[in-house]
């Protein structure tokens, strides 16, 4: 479980990514910007899950590329135990990424299919042959094969001779052989058959308990980031609309977007349904190239009023909760932040 | 769900069991994309064919005495002047009958070979090596660099293959092998190098390509392990076809007099010399444009083929 009392392993602090849109063939000159990710900032604890939700093209991708520096930020800092990565490069940056590991979203495409599940595997090794076994290196790779569940023996098979799952578990393994401290997770079963999903979560949380892991989940599943996060930070449209522990996030959602969200998960139970709202937004996703003013909900936000369009609403407890005691006090990004108890689940 | 009890246990037996159980693979030998085109080309009969016409080609170029035991140089003016063929004759001097100059058709065609397929080659491997290179830092490093390159590529493109090829060679005295070959060279690389900008450039997308560079590794690295080996495949096959091209070029250059000369032997020059006598002795011009016409449908055969198999599209 997350010790929060600890210091973070990861401080996130004011991060954006702006997209230049350009045009002009010989004489480029910048139009504008997707503002995919605009001013976010969150913590992860050693040993904890941070869920991120949100829906397509809100930035969660975006995010996990900047924090393995794959995108560089325009604008803020990332703090790895208290040192910033975000400017990082060459020797010092490559020291970092052993820490840091990321499984990415589509098995079929994130293992080179030229190269054998050995090479795949032991190719972090020879990137960094500081943090190689002393002896045998296929030893290595057999055995973290054995940790992620495959048989050690399908070391000399290339990757389209498995199913997704099984292709899921050799990229976490590939994640995991510099015994990193944090895995950024970008939709790591989005691309799988929800069988298949429980499995690969089941060995993510195993792994976790094993080696201490961090992770920083991104999905778009309400359900499965409830299943294995210990907090939960809600993104719109590039900005972190509500974060706060699973119960806060999932019981007491404050923000009007989140609530939106949840009451749209299905429900098994058919009496548990009748009981429930359903909000149903109106309109599309607003252009992040161009974005409204003041919050960027209002425009499909069913509470939004003058202030909305003119006052950007900070990440903070909301000043009605500000001295309750439980789950409900969590950071919402809403001038009129209110629980709305008939949309959650149960 | 049989895997509840993965949480529960710390044992990996249980989780190996159940990810066995997620339809593993079947058992063999390991295949690669190269492997299963390599089974789809042999069940080809085009390919096979090709196959088989290239080999000879090849063995022809490399040993032209075992095929023949006449000189292709040997003139019996007064004896042999234009004598029609024996076409039963199989392998004899007289087989194709003799040329102009009363020497042996058939030994030409069989020496003139080496010509046409050193040539070929040579100016492929050149063009593979040096298209690819500068394709591939185009594509991959893109920016100015993609810019500058791409328009220089656009230049040599914007000029006529062959008559760049005929302004290049007139301003050379002797005309060898190697003068002709670094000739198509230069004219020719652009073509692979577009190829491979374009297919380093879907590549370099892949998540594999980021999982790499996720993990630290230096661009030599991305490159040579991840880049190149996927980028490969459309340039071999454009590579595969393009080698017929280069062998039609050479013997069209030949003909028109620029290309190779007598005492070197070329197809291309023996049919400008068959085309002078071609109301009476049709044979002079007609075997070695029939072998000429064979080697290219041979490569271009095997390129077909090839691209069949490493299609992504057609499996």
């Amino acid at each position: 479980m997350a010790d929060t009392t600890r210091e973070p392993i990861l401080e996130v602090r004011n991060l954006v990514k702006h997209f230049p849109l350009t045009q002009g063939i010989v004489f480029r000159r910048q139009v504008g910007a997707v503002r995919a990710v605009d001013d976010i900032s969150f913590t992860l604890y050693p040993g904890e899950t941070l869920g991120i939700v949100g829906e397509s093209g809100c930035g969660k991708s975006t995010v996990a590329k900047l924090l393995m520096n794959l995108e560089r930020a325009t604008a803020g800092e990332i703090f790895y135990k208290g040192e910033d990565i975000s400017k990082l490069s060459g020797r010092a940056l490559k020291a970092v990424r052993r820490n840091i590991q990321m499984v990415f979203q589509d098995p079929y495409t994130s293992l080179n299919p030229r190269m054998t599940v050995g090479d795949i595997i032991g190719e972090p090794f020879d990137i960094h042959p500081e943090a190689a076994p002393k002896g045998d290196k296929q030893a290595r790779v057999r055995e973290l094969l054995d940790v992620v569940g495959l048989n050690p023996e399908y070391i000399n098979r290339y990757p389209h001779q498995f199913s997704g799952g099984q292709r899921q578990r050799i990229g976490i393994a590939r994640g995991l052989a510099l015994n990193p401290e944090i895995i950024i997770c970008d939709e790591p079963v989005s691309a799988l058959d929800v069988s298949v999903q429980a499995q690969v979560i089941n060995l993510m949380e195993k792994l976790q308990d094993e080696f201490g892991l961090s992770y920083l989940f991104i999905a778009h599943d309400l359900s499965i980031v409830r299943h294995i996060s210990d907090r939960v930070g809600v993104m719109y449209l590039g900005k972190m609309v509500e974060i706060g522990s699973d119960a806060a996030i999932y019981d007491h959602p404050t923000h009007p977007y989140t609530q939106a969200l949840l009451s749209a998960v299905p429900l098994p139970d058919p009496d548990a349904r009748e009981g429930r709202e359903r909000i149903i937004l109106t309109g599309d996703v607003p252009s992040p190239a161009n974005p409204p003013s003041g919050c960027r909900f209002r425009t499909r936000c069913w509470k939004a009023q003058d202030r909305c369009a003119e006052e950007l609403p900070l990440l903070a407890v909301p000043q009605r909760y500000a001295d309750a005691d439980t789950a409900v006090a969590h950071d919402s990004a809403c001038h009129f932040a209110e629980e709305k108890p008939q949309v959650t689940h149960a | 769900m049989p895997d509840q009890n993965l949480t529960g246990t710390r044992s990996t037996a249980p989780v190996a069991e159940v990810a066995q159980a997620e339809a593993g693979p079947p058992p063999g030998k390991p295949r690669s994309l190269w492997s299963d085109a390599w089974s789809d080309l042999r069940r080809k009969p085009s390919f096979l064919i090709a196959a088989a016409m290239i080999l000879v080609l090849i063995v022809i170029a490399a040993f032209p005495g075992l095929f023949t035991s006449a000189s292709p140089r040997d003139a019996d003016l007064s004896g042999a002047f234009l004598r029609s063929p024996e076409l039963t004759k199989f392998f004899s001097p007289e087989w194709f009958g003799y040329d102009s100059q009363g020497r042996s058709v058939y030994a030409r065609v069989i020496y003139g070979t080496r010509a046409s397929i050193v040539i070929g080659v040579s100016v492929t491997v050149i063009v593979l090596f040096v298209g690819s290179l500068v394709g591939m830092i185009a594509g991959y490093f893109g920016g100015w660099v993609d810019a500058v390159v791409s328009r220089i590529v656009d230049t040599f493109m914007g000029i006529p293959f062959l008559l760049g090829a005929m302004v290049i060679l007139v301003s050379f005295d002797v005309r060898g092998k190697l003068v002709i070959t670094l000739a198509l060279a230069v004219l020719g690389w652009t073509t692979i190098a577009r190829v491979m900008r374009g297919s380093v450039i879907s590549v370099k997308q892949a998540d594999y390509v980021q999982a790499a560079r996720s993990l630290g590794a230096g661009t030599w690295r991305i490159l040579l392990r991840h880049v190149l080996p996927n980028a490969m495949a459309p340039v071999i096959v454009v590579a595969m076809v393009a080698l017929g091209g280069y062998i039609s070029a050479e013997a069209t250059l030949s003909y028109l007099g620029i290309g190779l000369a007598d005492p070197a032997m070329s197809w291309g020059s023996d049919i400008n010399t068959g085309k002078d006598q071609i109301r009476v002795a049709l044979h002079v011009l007609i075997f070695p444009s029939i072998m000429l016409s064979g080697t290219i449908l041979a490569f271009l055969m095997m390129g077909d083929a090839v691209r069949d198999a490493l299609d992504p599209k057609l499996r």
